[in-house]
């Protein structure tokens, strides 16, 4: 798949620059789009100045009207005022400390199970498939009251590190999920069998021809589902505010939340506690930016 | 059958050979074995906290329960009959679907128009798609706080641009009549990132040939754009509305954060009251029954944009 579109989407953009500009050149100094692009960009962009250049004023210079877009002086105090008021680092450490988990329990979790559907005939396959599938199409608001119950049981009663107010009640309902094992069933059943059936020749395990052989070749939807689960992960909102209450188990989100609900008149010490709830997420998104689009673009040519 | 055969020999020579471990590998290597061991875990926890779940929540839409009282009889219909006369889950489906029909073509228009613009290779273009993309890092929370402050009746910036504009100063979220579409635009905004990833994908995959065959036939810009730029995108732009729909549908976070519901209902929506029903109120029953309740509008709406959609949507396989 990617193989036939790639090449078609290097001609596609080199043509489209040749006519466009060869046109229109001869009008304007530069082409007319960024007319367009440049207000847009700062609508889309406004937001993000405005929160930070808040989080930087006095509190007499938010409240000020007309609004200050540049404070006179910087007042970083909004920063150590809220970490003092919040435990930001520690919403930090959890909210990583779940996604990263997520994500390594989903890769693996979707892999086996991927693999076991795309390639192994088991009793059962097909009805425990179908049953994954239709969870697929069920929203999260069905499910939440028994996942609460459940959480809740297997705290009580199994172990409490899983259960309500523990980080790992964020973790282990979504160790697996219903699309990874599709997106990664659906990438194991293009692959040749070819490598797989002569590794067996040779004596390998089922699960020594999965990681030796079949996960080198799977980079790209790993990648991808790590990408979208550590997305989905890190902004989840609504099953940590069911889940936890206490302080120091918050994620980013929830934290942030309650932060806002303690303080919501204080302006700048609300805008610097978004600023560093943003700031971690930003980065990752901007190094990892190419895995991110792609990951999101490929859910739609898939949905398409 | 063919496994007992084999076990037979072994049997007979169980004493002198090693058949227990040849068994043992050769179960080890099976299908059987290893397609359940491979699937086991995962499927484990989505049975557990997907699959189970979705019948528990059925049967508990049937009874009359809470947290507080261990004891939950059956109720029958009673509280699907609740929901039918509940005044607000008539007004929750009603600012549901207005903010469903304003924010999905909203944010698909905007994400076409933005996608359409950048889909060129003109000097600083990744700066123009980084800052759209950006919107996608954004969690729900930091977005609406950031909307809040924009939209601050007193000190907002909004509101000061509308009085440079010469725009009566407005209550935004604070007021009945507005409060609902300033989520619109929050949303909006906070979408805008994926429609334009989707929109740009999808762009990159229309053919250049059929534009310039277009060109060449005398058809203006905009026309090659409606007749051959349009139609190509619109798998995508069904798996757009779907998808916003979906996302539409279940609408809580910024709700929650903004302005709970208020003022005086006016952004009451189906999940925010569900939620409210279920943690606030502990009545799992009833809020059981509600989720059973946009599960169906859910499913209804998706199966009606498919069967609508395909008439209009092209593929080229």
């Amino acid at each position: 798949m990617t193989a036939t579109s790639a090449p078609a989407r290097g001609i596609g953009q080199a043509d489209s620059v040749g006519a466009g500009q060869g046109r229109r050149r001869r009008r304007l100094p530069f082409s007319p789009w960024h007319l367009v692009l440049i207000p847009a960009t700062v609508v889309l962009i406004f937001p993000f100045v405005w929160l930070v250049a808040t989080s930087l004023e006095t509190p007499a210079e938010a409240l000020h009207f007309p609004p200050i877009l540049i404070p006179h002086t910087i007042r970083f105090a909004n920063y150590s005022d809220a970490l003092a008021s919040a435990p930001f680092a520690r919403f930090m450490v959890n909210s990583a400390v779940v996604a990263v988990a997520t994500v390594l329990c989903n890769l693996v979790l979707c892999t086996l199970a991927g693999y076991a559907f795309a390639r192994f005939r088991f009793l059962g396959r097909t009805a425990l498939f179908a049953v994954i599938m239709a969870t697929l199409m069920v929203p999260f608001q069905v499910t939440m009251i028994p996942q609460f119950i459940i959480t809740k049981w297997l705290g009580v009663h199994v172990l409490a590190g899983v259960g309500i107010n523990h980080i790992g009640a964020l973790i282990l309902p979504n160790a697996a999920t219903a699309f990874g094992i599709f997106f990664l069933r659906q990438f194991f059943r293009t692959l040749p069998l070819e490598y797989e059936e002569s590794a067996r020749v040779d004596g390998a395990s089922r699960l020594t021809v999965l990681a030796k052989i079949v996960l080198p070749l799977a980079a790209p939807p790993l990648a991808t589902l790590a990408a979208l689960t550590f997305l989905d992960s890190w902004n989840n909102f609504l099953w940590p505010l069911i889940a936890i209450t206490s302080t120091n188990q918050m994620t980013l989100p929830l934290g942030l939340a309650t932060f806002q609900g303690a303080h919501s008149t204080e302006w700048t010490l609300l805008m610097a506690g978004n600023v560093m709830s943003l700031i971690p997420m930003l980065i990752v998104f901007f190094v990892a930016q190419r895995y991110f689009v792609r990951s999101v673009a490929a859910t739609g040519l898939a949905g398409t | 059958m063919a496994a007992d055969s084999r076990i037979a020999p072994g049997m007979r020579r169980a004493r002198s050979a090693p058949a227990g471990p040849r068994l043992a590998r050769r179960v080890l290597d099976s299908e059987q074995f290893n397609g359940w061991a491979f699937v086991t875990p995962g499927a484990a926890v989505i049975l557990l906290f997907g699959a189970a779940p979705i019948v528990w929540s059925a049967v508990m839409s049937f009874q009359r329960s809470s947290l507080l009282g261990s004891s939950t009889p059956f109720a029958g219909l009673s509280n699907y009959r609740r929901m039918v006369h509940d005044p607000i889950v008539a007004q929750a489906i009603q600012h549901t679907l207005i903010y469903a029909v304003l924010f999905v073509p909203g944010t698909m228009l905007v994400g076409l128009f933005l996608a359409v613009a950048m889909n060129r290779k003109i000097r600083g273009i990744a700066i123009y798609r980084t800052a759209a993309y950006a919107t996608m890092a954004i969690s729900t929370i930091s977005e609406a706080i950031v909307f809040i402050w924009l939209f601050d009746p007193s000190y907002g910036i909004v509101n000061y641009a509308f009085s440079k504009a010469g725009i009566p100063q407005q209550q935004f979220l604070n007021s009945p009549s507005e409060a609902l579409y300033v989520i619109v635009a929050m949303t909006i905004w906070g979408w805008t990132g994926f429609a334009v990833v989707i929109y740009l994908a999808a762009l990159q995959g229309v053919p250049q040939s059929l534009l310039e065959a277009a060109a060449i036939d005398g058809a203006s810009p905009w026309r090659a754009f409606r007749k051959v730029t349009l139609p190509m995108l619109s798998p995508a732009s069904l798996f757009l509305a779907v998808w916003l729909t979906i996302n539409a549908l279940q609408l809580f976070d910024e709700v929650y954060l903004s302005t709970k519901g208020g003022p005086l209902n006016a952004t009451t929506v189906l999940v925010y009251y569900l939620y409210d029903q279920a943690f606030q109120n502990f009545d799992f029953g009833y809020a059981s029954a509600i989720a059973y309740f946009l599960f169906l509008v859910i499913i209804v709406i998706t199966v009606i944009q498919f069967r609508v959609g395909r008439r209009f949507t092209y593929y080229r396989s």
